[in-house]
C-alpha cells in the first residue's frame, strides 16, 4: 500500500484518473472496458439509480407494504407536507441528528488531532499506540458496543461507580432524555482512530524545513501549530471534516441499541436514520419512509455542497493547483 | 519532556480502552458479582456467562456465528471479485465514457446507503428474495455488483501505483486487455486485495441495519441481531451472558486486527476507509 500513501487523499475525489496518451483506446479496449465494468454498471442501474428513481416516485404515494399495488394512490406532495408542517417528531429526529453530528463531529476530530500530534514523533512503542487508538473505529459501530455504552452509562453501571468514587451520585444516564444523546456523542468521539489514522498520514507531509526555519525566526512552539502545522494540514482535515460529518448523519447502530429500536427516552436518541427504520419497517409507511429518505438525501448532498463551498475560504493547497 | 508525552498518551490510552477491557472482565463476573463490583476485574472468576450466554435464546448462538460467517465470507468474495473487475477498468482500460462513469462511480461514495432500504427492500421482496430459506440474498447480491465504491476507489488508486511498463510489456508479449488483467494486474494487487477482504469482512460483521430488515427468523438471525434481543429481554440476570457474547461477537475482528493491525492503518491511509 506503500505505494500510494504519499498522495493526499482529497485530491483524489474530484479527479478521474490521468489521461496517460492522447486519444481513444483501440475498440478492442473499449469493448474490454465495457466488459470490465459491466458488474459494476449494472448494480449501478439495479441496485443504486433504480430504487433511487422508484423511491422517488413512492415519496409520492401512499404506499405501504401491507397492501397490494392496486391500492397505491398518488397523493402528491402529501407526504412532504405532512413531514414539514404537521410532523413534529420529523423536526425532533432533524434537530437530534444535527445536535449530535455538530458535536460529536468536531470533538471527533479534535481528539483525533490531538492525539496524532501526541504520536507523530518516532518513539518507543508508536506502531503500537497507534494500531490501539485505531481498534475502537473497528469496533465502536457494533451492537456489542452499543451494548457495553448502554450498560456502563446505566443507573448501576461503572460511570456511576466512578462518579461515586468523588462523592458525586450518578444517575441512569441512558435513561435521562438530557443525556442520552451525549452518551452517544461519547460513543462517537471515542472512535476518534480513524481519521487519527489520516491525520498521522497528513502529518508526515509536512516539510520539516518549515519547522526548521519557523525556529530560527523565533516562532514558538503554538506558533508553529497555528501558521505552519495547521494551514499545511488543512485538506486533510477538510477531508476528515466531509467524511465525519457525513458520517455523524448516519449514526443508526448505537441510537438503536441503547433505546432499545425506540429512539427514546422521550425520543431523545431519535436519530433520522432510525425515524426512517421506524417509519419504513415498524409502521410500514414505506411512502411516508421514502420521503424522508429523499430529504435526508437532498440534505446530505447540500450540506457536501455548503462544506466544499466554505472550504474554497480555509483549505490551503501547498501546489495551488486544485482549484 | 519525552517522558511527558509517554504519559499523556498512555492515560489516554488507558481511558480509550477501559470499556473493552470493563466488558472483558465483566463477561468473567457472577451475577451477584456485576451489581457489587464495577471494577475491570472479577473478584470470582467465573467463566459460566460464556456457557449460559451461548444457549440464552431458543437457537444456539453457534446457529448465528455460522450465519453471520457466511453472508460476510460471501460479501468478501464479491466485494473481490467485482470492485477489481470495475477498477481494473477504471484505472487501466480507454473507452467511451469512462471519466463520466468514474465520476458517477465517485457520486455514490457519499451517498448514504439509508436512502435506499426502503426501495431495494421492496423490489427484493418483489423479486421473492426476501425471508424464506435464504434469506441472505439481498445482503449479498449487491456485493457482486461492485455497488461498495470504496473498494472499487481503493483499488483504482492501488492500481495508480502500478508501473504501466508492465502492461506495456505484457501486450509486446501478446497479452489482450484480459491477459494484462489475469497476468499482471491480478497478482499485483493482492496487498488491494486483502486490505478489500478484511474491510469487507469487518463491515459485513458488524453490520446491523441491514441484517436488521433483511433477516427476521430466529433460525436465520446473524450475530448482531441475535445480540439485540439481550438487550430487549434484558433483567439484571441477563447481563453477564449478555456481555459474554458481546465479546465473543467483537473477538473475529480482534483477531483479525492483530493479524493485520499494518495493513489496516495502512489500508485507510491510502484512501480514508472508514473503519
Amino acid at each position: 500500500m506503500a505505494l500510494t500513501t504519499t498522495e493526499r487523499p482529497t485530491r483524489h475525489l474530484a479527479r478521474p484518473p490521468a489521461k496517460r496518451r492522447a486519444g481513444r483506446g483501440t475498440r478492442r479496449e473499449g469493448v474490454a472496458g465495457y466488459l470490465f465494468l459491466s458488474p459494476w454498471l449494472l448494480g449501478l442501474m439495479a441496485i443504486t439509480a433504480a430504487p433511487m428513481l422508484m423511491s422517488l416516485v413512492l415519496s409520492f404515494t401512499n404506499y405501504d407494504i401491507l397492501s397490494e399495488w392496486s391500492e397505491l394512490k398518488f397523493i402528491g406532495f402529501d407526504n412532504y407536507q405532512r413531514m414539514f408542517t404537521e410532523d413534529p417528531t420529523f423536526w425532533h429526529s432533524v434537530q437530534v441528528t444535527v445536535l449530535y453530528a455538530v458535536v460529536a463531529t468536531p470533538l471527533k476530530l479534535a481528539a483525533a488531532l490531538g492525539v496524532a500530534l501526541l504520536l507523530s514523533r518516532n518513539m518507543f512503542g508508536v506502531g503500537l499506540f497507534r494500531g490501539l487508538f485505531y481498534l475502537p473505529s473497528l469496533l465502536g459501530g457494533s451492537v456489542a458496543l452499543g451494548i457495553v455504552w448502554f450498560t456502563m452509562f446505566n443507573r448501576d453501571g461503572s460511570f456511576n461507580s466512578f462518579l461515586g468514587l468523588f462523592g458525586i451520585e450518578g444517575e441512569g444516564w441512558v435513561n435521562n432524555p438530557d443525556y442520552a444523546l451525549s452518551t452517544l456523542i461519547l460513543l462517537a468521539v471515542w472512535q476518534f482512530g480513524a481519521p487519527m489514522v489520516i491525520f498521522l498520514a497528513g502529518l508526515k507531509q509536512v516539510p520539516q524545513e518549515l519547522y526548521e526555519a519557523a525556529a530560527v525566526d523565533g516562532a514558538g512552539a503554538i506558533r508553529r501549530f497555528f501558521s505552519i502545522t495547521l494551514p499545511m494540514l488543512s485538506p486533510v482535515i477538510f477531508f476528515n471534516l466531509v467524511l465525519e460529518t457525513i458520517h455523524g448523519f448516519q449514526g443508526f447502530t448505537s441510537a438503536f441499541v441503547i433505546s432499545g429500536g425506540t429512539g427514546g427516552p422521550v425520543d431523545s436518541t431519535l436519530m433520522y436514520t432510525l425515524y426512517l427504520y421506524i417509519k419504513g419497517f415498524t409502521d410500514y409507511e414505506m411512502g411516508y419512509a421514502s420521503a424522508l429518505a429523499w430529504v435526508f438525501l437532498a440534505a446530505v448532498g447540500l450540506l457536501t455542497v455548503v462544506l466544499f463551498t466554505t472550504g474554497r475560504f480555509w483549505v490551503h493547497y501547498a501546489d495551488g493547483d486544485d482549484r | 519532556m519525552k517522558a511527558i508525552r509517554l504519559v499523556v498518551i498512555l492515560a489516554i490510552m488507558a481511558v480509550i480502552l477501559y470499556p473493552l477491557v470493563w466488558m472483558l472482565g465483566t463477561s468473567f463476573k457472577g451475577q451477584q458479582e456485576i451489581l457489587s463490583n464495577a471494577g475491570v476485574f472479577p473478584e470470582d472468576f467465573s467463566p459460566g456467562n460464556y456457557p449460559e450466554g451461548w444457549n440464552h435464546l431458543d437457537v444456539n448462538f453457534g446457529r448465528f456465528f455460522l450465519n453471520s460467517t457466511l453472508v460476510a465470507v460471501a460479501v468478501v468474495i464479491g466485494n473481490a471479485v467485482s470492485c477489481l473487475l470495475a477498477a481494473y477498468a477504471f484505472a487501466r482500460l480507454r473507452f467511451r465514457g469512462r471519466g463520466m462513469w468514474f465520476a458517477v462511480m465517485i457520486g455514490t461514495l457519499l451517498l448514504p446507503g439509508h436512502v435506499l432500504i426502503v426501495p431495494q427492500f421492496i423490489v427484493f421482496r418483489e423479486l421473492g428474495l426476501v425471508g424464506g430459506e435464504f434469506p441472505y440474498l439481498p445482503l449479498i447480491v449487491p456485493h457482486f455488483l461492485a455497488t461498495e465504491a470504496f473498494f472499487v476507489f481503493l483499488m483504482v488508486q492501488f492500481m495508480r501505483g502500478i508501473p504501466r511498463e508492465l502492461d506495456e510489456a505484457a501486450k509486446i508479449d501478446g497479452c489482450s486487455s484480459f491477459g494484462v488483467f489475469r497476468n499482471v494486474i491480478l497478482p499485483l494487487s493482492r496487498p488491494a486485495l486483502v486490505t478489500t477482504a478484511i474491510f469487507s469482512f469487518i463491515w459485513t460483521w458488524n453490520d446491523f441495519f441491514r441484517q436488521l430488515v433483511y433477516v427476521s427468523d430466529l433460525e436465520k438471525y446473524t450475530v448482531p441481531v441475535a445480540l439485540r434481543l439481550f438487550i430487549d429481554s434484558q433483567g439484571q440476570s441477563a447481563v453477564g451472558p449478555m456481555f459474554a457474547m458481546s465479546v465473543l461477537s467483537l473477538l473475529p475482528v480482534f483477531l483479525f486486527f492483530v493479524a493485520f493491525q499494518r495493513m489496516l492503518v495502512e489500508g485507510i491511509n491510502t484512501s480514508g476507509l472508514k473503519g
